[in-house]
């Protein structure tokens, strides 16, 4: 691998673990003010204008707290719980292109860190290792309270994972590659409307309940139940430790949101993106099209942060019931209408 | 990019990952006080003095769980490559994948029967 071309990744590392981080900050604001819209008050708005400096401090805050490790803890463990969550929550949007090239000093940039065939794979894989930063804290905590909600979070994401990967294949199936890159790239007929969703409504509302479930949140934010569980998992934790935890949980809300974008919603792709002004300026194109990729990540954290504030929170064994009775099965059936679709239609 | 050079990236954005995370761990133990105590060393339940240890058994419908995912999770790795693959293979692929969603569907219709997925008993 050339030298200028790894300096040019190293700076989209940068620059996207950086607005990650940022993101996730200010989505903790994002939430307390959208739960204010909703319950008609008016939310953080002490800290600067409208509060925005809010965040800032809370992360400040987390910083200068007192680190509590039980005596009876793990040690080595307990510390390496958040660590883990926060690092597979960060490394997952590796694979996700964020729009098209850019032509900077007379050099293509690809706006994605790296287009491996296995995308989709890839962002599976990482999904699953993050159960392990939650089931380790909970673990090495030693309070039954964390233990709970470390091994009921574990066992609801292996179970929506199920159909989460089931309701991928029938996308597969349609795009014939793994490569997120390549499903974009096939959505941007029909003047760039031709999206996934149009074809998979069934798929698409499958994947969304299961990203809920995947990134705990409510409804399913079982693993930590205030009501039952104290605070889940995290009940132990304390400064910068339980700060990985909440961010990590956004983090993990942001990137699941630029999934759904790109399998379902055609990512970057928008309408009449393929107008004839556009291939002399690549770089309006690229602009466009990555605040049209960040709009609709914007949407979906916003149906996130809605249905967390509009829907009760289910009892486990509903929750368990609704992911094997009823969404795998839903999900074979997706599967197997796409490929007889496919077949008489010739997709 | 397929070749394993593509990967390259990926392990850099690991590296920045884990450095923040190692950076921000520790700097945040040395920016906090630490006024230890007894009490507070203690695990918080709920105020009341914890009874034992925590890792005792629990119920085994978690365990059941496991076990049926990793099985089930086995079988639908078997559909990604059918599923990269499927335009080429036509109706021929179709019907083999068919049958295999047959004895997918027999194992899981047998679990359900035997009362695997009922958590409220």
């Amino acid at each position: 691998m050339e030298l200028s071309l790894l300096f040019e990744k190293s700076v989209l590392i940068l620059i996207l673990t950086a607005i990650t981080l940022g993101i996730a900050t200010y989505l903790t604001y994002g939430e307390r003010k959208v739960a204010a819209f909703l319950q008609d008050r008016l939310g953080p708005n002490r800290a600067g204008i409208y509060g925005i400096f809010q965040p800032l401090a809370d992360a400040g805050k987390m910083f200068f707290k007192e680190e509590l490790i039980p005596r009876n803890a793990e040690k080595w463990l307990f510390i390496m719980g958040p660590g883990l969550a926060m690092v597979t929550a960060c490394i997952t949007s590796a694979v996700i292109p964020w729009g098209t090239d850019l032509v900077l000093f007379g050099r293509n940039i690809s706006l994605q860190v790296a287009d491996v065939d296995i995308g989709i794979l890839y962002i599976m894989g990482i999904v699953s290792v993050g159960v392990y930063g939650i089931m380790i804290g909970g673990w090495a905590s030693n309070n039954k309270y964390s233990l709970y909600g470390a091994i009921r979070a574990s066992s609801q994401m292996i179970s929506y994972e199920l159909s989460m990967g089931l309701a991928l294949i029938a996308i597969i199936m349609m795009s014939g590659s793994l490569s997120l890159r390549e499903i974009v790239d096939q959505q941007s007929g029909w003047h760039g409307m031709k999206w996934n969703i149009l074809f998979q409504p069934l798929g698409f509302i499958l994947f969304f309940t299961c990203a809920l479930a995947e990134t705990n949140r409510a409804p399913f934010d079982l693993p930590e139940c205030e009501t039952e569980l104290i605070g889940g998992y995290h009940t132990e934790y304390s400064s910068m430790k339980l700060g990985f935890y909440l961010f990590a949980e956004y983090i993990n809300m942001f990137v699941s949101s630029a999934v759904m974008s790109i399998v379902y919603l055609g990512g970057y792709n928008f309408p009449f993106m393929d107008a004839a002004w556009f291939s002399t300026h690549p770089n309006w194109l690229g602009a466009i099209s990555v605040a049209v990729m960040f709009a609709k990540v914007s949407f979906f954290i916003f149906l996130f942060m809605w249905i967390r504030w509009t829907l009760p929170r289910f009892r486990y064994d509903q929750l368990m019931h609704l992911g094997w009775k009823s969404l795998i099965p839903l999900a074979l059936i997706n599967m197997l209408l796409t490929g007889l679709g496919m077949l008489l239609w010739g997709k | 990019m397929s070749t394993s050079a593509g990967y390259i990236p990926i392990l850099l954005q690991i590296l920045v990952a884990v450095g923040f995370v190692v950076l921000a761990l520790f700097l945040s133990s040395k920016l906090g006080p630490s006024r230890k105590t007894v009490q507070k060393d203690e695990n918080f339940e709920c105020g009341i003095e914890s009874q034992g240890n925590a890792r005792y058994p629990i119920s085994v419908k978690y365990f059941l769980t496991a076990i049926l995912f990793v099985l089930f999770d086995v079988e639908v790795i078997f559909f990604y490559p059918y599923a990269v693959n499927f335009k080429d293979m036509g109706m021929e692929g179709f019907i083999a994948v068919v049958t295999f969603v047959a004895i997918f569907l027999a194992g899981f219709i047998y679990v359900w029967r035997k009362g695997a997925f009922e958590w409220d008993k």
